[in-house]
């Protein structure tokens, strides 16, 4: 406390390191900028507004380029000598945050051309979802470089509440089901978090997550019980953003409803961010508590893969928009591979690196992987079976397809998903958490199941009688340029990262923090 | 030389990448085929030269040492390095690979599986060439990382060459085969990075070079438990071989079959040898006995359920019979490895380039009886079973229609079951052997209990192979039409593409029976490297 008075007696204007804030701010501005422009537009120009918010992600990508090196912060809190502290910054800008705005920015752009295609597919509202897709994306920029419990909660809030409204946006019937669901189930993790929050704060006297970290093991003895529950309390808001199990309920009928571009969105943008969230909250915040919460965590990465894995596998291949829910399932499971690195956190690391390296590094490959999968899926949209006699139509888009679905499963000739896997067996073999990377083992054997079945069917001749129809549209279909680009982008990415994995696996080694 | 080996694993990768171009081979549906399947000819053809040549260049004096090396650094964030190499244990397996895909391309240009549901000889010719990828790339890696890659890319293309290009129940056989592999390999890969970050460094010849120092005896049991495991699945070992009879039946018999039997299975004992027996020796020396146990298990069982094939009215499928004794024949190759002698371990190698070439040369021959006849079942071939409907059976046995075919029929099965002069009968000699006197440290009452047993296989092997060359080759014995059906037409003997594809296998397992020295030079220091100069 008296930090905060000191620092108001000194200087009541901070300097703003403007060069470090500029990746959220210019989404945010950009977002701003497009609503407003939607008012003075004519209909017929309105598809310049997803093209104006491309540029805006694009801008953003670039304004991370004079942050590579070395970490910036800002928004600090002064001493008492009138000097900045800079282990008790609100925002930092290390490689830690800089990587996953790479990766939240990168996956929003990616999201941006597909939803081009989707928004004027389902004639959605355009200066709306721009508007709510780009805030979204600031709040979910935002949200690494925090680094105390407010600024958290609020950014994870900016990235939750636009992304209700996009869920919303097809108004009809599944989509209004949807948005609700999610508003509800969200909006109780919330609460939750918030009294978490404040347990936290009364326990230890500080929002900022170092000081937390410092005072956690001098919490007076009855006040040990609340800083342990507000920990908890805390991480499960995290969890429910990533979908971990039991939080994962929402997600099938939630991607299911919404236009599939706000699915793929959801999928990657916002369970990156919540993930950020959460190692921070836990590896910075919550450092003393490590066996506790590492424990908790390997528990709940063991159940959401298993449970997401399960519940893919029975997907029924001709069941309505089975293409989504199986993505959908597939990504519950893929959130509990990213967990795993978070809880080896908590266990410490025998040889110097940093678990949540791996985290971070199979986080960028997954979202390069599932955004094409996606891009796919937006273009074909409907059941599995739908997508039987792909490689006899469009060749290219198939092996596309193909490459994606290995890639996520984590077999050659997708090496780059294999080897996202290696480094996540790694940081739990290297944590000793045998037990969990044997259940990884099985779970990436079951997921191989239904990747490969669905992957199996883009090679089938298409069937000769009901399924002709869809796979008549397929062909019919023209691919439309943003997808193309998307495609182009994701699947030149993969190939690139498989030939030479070290671009993005040199992140799971070395620090990422300071 | 080590250009000649990077050119190697290339070829096949380039070649499979050639045939997703566009265009690339002509506008015309049937002749684009065509030209796929040449280029698959010329492609394998080319990387068996530079196999040749690679052997050609191969100091043979100095087969311990690792030969055409390259290293360099691929992802120093996990640590992988680009080390490819070849000694005296990869190089015939090498060989073997090469030779066995060029004749399984050469054989595909005739004999490609054609129906409404099967796709063209395109796709056909770009898993072949990434299946040969990840063949040879296992055997030519010396990171643990890249030989798991390598390892994993073999699935894909064989997952999908028998689904698509499969007989009968090729779908859950293709399933079955990719699930039980994958499931090994993923508790192998745990293995591997229990060994190597426990080791600190994942180069194979650095921790041959160490054998086990510094690694706890948990440590070294729980590696050699987590990637035998994984092995095991491959090799197969009893209980896990269960995926391979229905693979090997449904597999199309141009590639499927073949290589299945010739190569893969090979990548199973291969990295037994490479891996384990070097990186871990305490661990294997308390393991041993149970590998050992089950090799023997899996010896007996694999000639039994062969036995109850043969019977007469089994309506046992030939393919199938040769898919478990391919089991049998593995468990001499693990049993030889389980010694971990030198006589052992170069029995075992020696029977692995024998059961290859053999078990190749068996698959192309039931390939192509299957073709004639319609039908791979033992009862229909022997004439058996025909019933009073003029035509149900199919009369004259293989002698009377097909001399040739069944001559070579007849030197398969024999040269299968260990006659001497023919390659299976060093290996599986030497295995024995080795088990007689089993390395110090195993118990010598139980090794001889197990090569009672093996040598009880040897002789049930004999018996349901002769009782095959009887059967189909002779005609089941009473059945008046064997001689006396003069309405059932002769079909076609072996065909000039049959013999270029089948005279270097013939030719091959006679050498090696003859001359086995020309193996087991190669392999004799390599192991005694191996396994520590003892």
């Amino acid at each position: 406390m008296t930090d905060l008075a000191v620092a108001a007696a000194g200087s009541l204007i901070q300097s703003i390191d403007w060069r470090a804030i500029a990746p959220p701010l210019t989404t945010a501005v950009v977002g701003l900028g497009v609503l407003v422009a939607d008012l003075f537009l004519p209909a017929r120009r309105k598809p310049l507004l997803g093209w104006v918010s491309v540029a805006g992600l694009v801008l953003a990508l670039l304004s991370l380029l004079p942050l590579r090196h070395g970490a910036r912060a800002t928004f600090c809190f002064s001493t008492v000598a009138g000097a900045t502290d800079n282990s008790a910054c609100s925002y930092v800008a290390d490689r830690f945050a800089v990587l996953f705005q790479l990766l939240v920015l990168g996956g929003a752009l990616l999201v941006a051309l597909i939803s081009v295609h989707t928004v004027e597919k389902n004639r959605l509202p355009s200066g709306e979802y721009w508007f709510l897709l780009l805030s979204s994306a600031a709040g979910a920029a935002l949200l690494p470089a925090s680094r105390d419990l407010a600024t958290l909660v609020v950014a994870l809030e900016v990235t939750s509440l636009p992304a209700f409204a996009l869920v919303g946006l097809r108004r009809d019937g599944r989509g209004g089901e949807a948005a609700l669901k999610f508003f509800l189930s969200s909006v109780a993790a919330t609460a939750v978090m918030l009294l978490g929050v404040s347990f936290v704060y009364a326990a230890t006297g500080s929002l900022q997550l170092t000081r937390i970290a410092a005072a956690l093991p001098g919490v007076p003895g009855q006040l040990k019980t609340l800083a342990l529950v507000g920990a908890v309390l805390t991480l499960v808001g995290f969890a429910f953003k990533i979908a971990a199990v039991p939080f994962h309920f929402w997600v099938p009928d939630t991607y299911a409803g919404a236009p599939i571009a706000v699915a793929a969105y959801l999928s990657v943008v916002s369970k990156a961010a919540g993930l950020s969230g959460l190692a921070l909250v836990a590896v910075v915040g919550f450092h003393p508590y490590g066996r506790t919460w590492g424990l908790a965590l390997a528990v709940l990465a063991a159940l959401t893969m298993t449970l997401g894995n399960a519940a893919a596998l029975r997907q029924r291949s001709d069941a309505p928009y089975s293409a989504v829910r199986l993505l959908a399932w597939s990504s519950i499971a893929q959130a509990g591979y990213l967990l795993v690195p978070i809880a080896a956190a908590g266990y410490g690391s025998a040889n110097g690196s940093d678990p949540l390296g791996a985290t971070l590094a199979y986080a960028l490959i997954y979202g390069v992987v599932n955004l094409g999968a996606f891009a796919v899926v937006s273009l074909v949209a409907g059941r599995i079976d739908d997508y039987r006699g792909m490689f006899a139509a469009r060749p290219a888009t198939a092996l596309a397809m193909a490459f994606f679905l290995l890639s996520l499963a984590g077999l050659p000739p997708g090496v780059i998903g294999l080897f996202g896997k290696v480094v996540v067996f790694r940081a739990a073999v290297d944590a000793h958490l045998g037990w969990l990377a044997v259940v990884m083992a099985l779970n990436v054997v079951v997921a191989l199941y239904y990747y490969l079945a669905w992957t199996a069917k883009l090679f089938l001749p298409a069937a000769a009688t009901e399924d002709a129809s869809g796979a008549r549209r397929v062909r019919s279909l023209p691919l439309p340029l943003p997808l193309a680009v998307c495609l182009g982008l994701a699947a030149v990415l993969g190939v690139v990262l498989s030939v030479a994995p070290q671009l993005v696996l040199q992140v799971a080694s070395g620090s990422l923090f300071g | 030389m080590n250009a000649v080996l990077i050119a190697l694993l290339l070829l096949p990768l380039v070649g499979a990448a050639a045939t997703l171009v566009p265009g690339l081979f002509g506008p015309n549906e049937q002749t684009a085929g065509r030209r796929a399947l040449y280029l698959g000819v010329a492609v394998t053809g080319g990387t068996l030269l530079l196999a040749i040549a690679l052997a050609a260049g191969f100091d043979r004096g100095h087969s311990a040492r690792t030969q055409a090396v390259t290293d360099v650094r691929w992802i120093p964030a996990l640590n992988v390095r680009l080390h490819l190499g070849v000694d005296g244990i990869s190089l015939p397996l090498l060989l073997l690979t090469a030779l066995l895909t060029f004749l399984c391309a050469v054989y595909s240009v005739r004999r490609l599986p054609d129906g409404p549901d099967v796709p063209g000889p395109r796709g056909y010719t770009g898993l072949l060439l990434l299946l040969e990828t990840g063949m040879l790339g296992t055997f030519a890696v010396l990171d643990l990382l890249l030989f798991f890659l390598a390892f994993e890319v073999v699935l894909i293309p064989m997952y999908f060459l028998i689904a698509r290009w499969g007989g009968e129940n090729r779908g859950p056989a293709a399933s079955r085969f990719i699930l039980y592999t994958l499931l090994g390999s993923a508790i192998m890969l745990l293995g591997f990075l229990l060994l190597g970050l426990d080791a600190g460094t994942f180069d194979m010849t650095a921790l041959a070079q160490r054998h086990g120092s510094g690694l706890s005896h948990t440590t070294q049991i729980l590696v050699v438990l987590a990637i035998g495991l994984g092995l095991a699945v491959k090799a197969p070992m009893w209980p896990f071989h269960s995926w391979l009879p229905d693979a090997h039946t449904a597999a199309p018999t141009t590639t499927g079959s073949v290589l299945l039997a010739g190569v893969l299975l090979k990548m199973g004992t291969y990295g037994f040898v490479r891996i384990l027996l070097p990186s871990a020796p305490e661990g294997m020396t308390t393991l041993a006995p149970y590998l050992a146990a089950f090799a023997v298990v899996g010896i007996i069982y694999g000639s039994l359920a062969c036995l109850a094939l043969v019977r007469p009215g089994a309506k046992g499928d030939l393919k199938r019979l040769i898919a478990y004794s391919s089991v049998g024949h593995m468990g001499f190759v693990l049993l030889g490895i389980a010694t971990l002698t030198p006589v052992g371990v170069n029995g075992a190698l020696f029977a692995n380039i024998a059961h290859g070439l053999i078990t190749g040369l068996l698959f192309f021959l039931v390939g192509a009886i299957k073709d004639r006849y319609g039908s791979a079942d033992l009862d229909r071939l022997a004439g058996a079973g025909a019933g009073a409907g003029a035509g149900a059976g199919t009369g004259a046995a293989l002698y009377g229609r097909a001399p040739r075919l069944g001559g070579l029929l007849a030197f398969a099965a024999v040269a299968s079951l260990g006659l001497p002069g023919l390659a299976g009968f060093w290996g599986e000699l030497l295995a024995m052997f080795g088990s007689f006197q089993p390395a110090a440290g195993l118990s010598r009452p139980a090794y001889l209990v197990f090569m009672a047993f093996a040598g009880l296989g040897t002789l049930l092997t004999a018996a349901y192979l002769l009782s095959v060359v009887r059967r189909v080759c002779m005609g089941d014995p009473g059945d008046p039409r064997a001689s006396a059906e003069p309405t059932t037409p002769r079909f076609a003997d072996v065909q000039t593409y049959e013999f270029a594809a089948w005279t270097p296998l013939v030719a091959l397992t006679l050498v090696a029976g003859l001359w086995p020295a020309v193996l087991l030079g190669l392999s004799i220091p390599a192991v005694r490297a191996l396994l520590g100069g003892s």
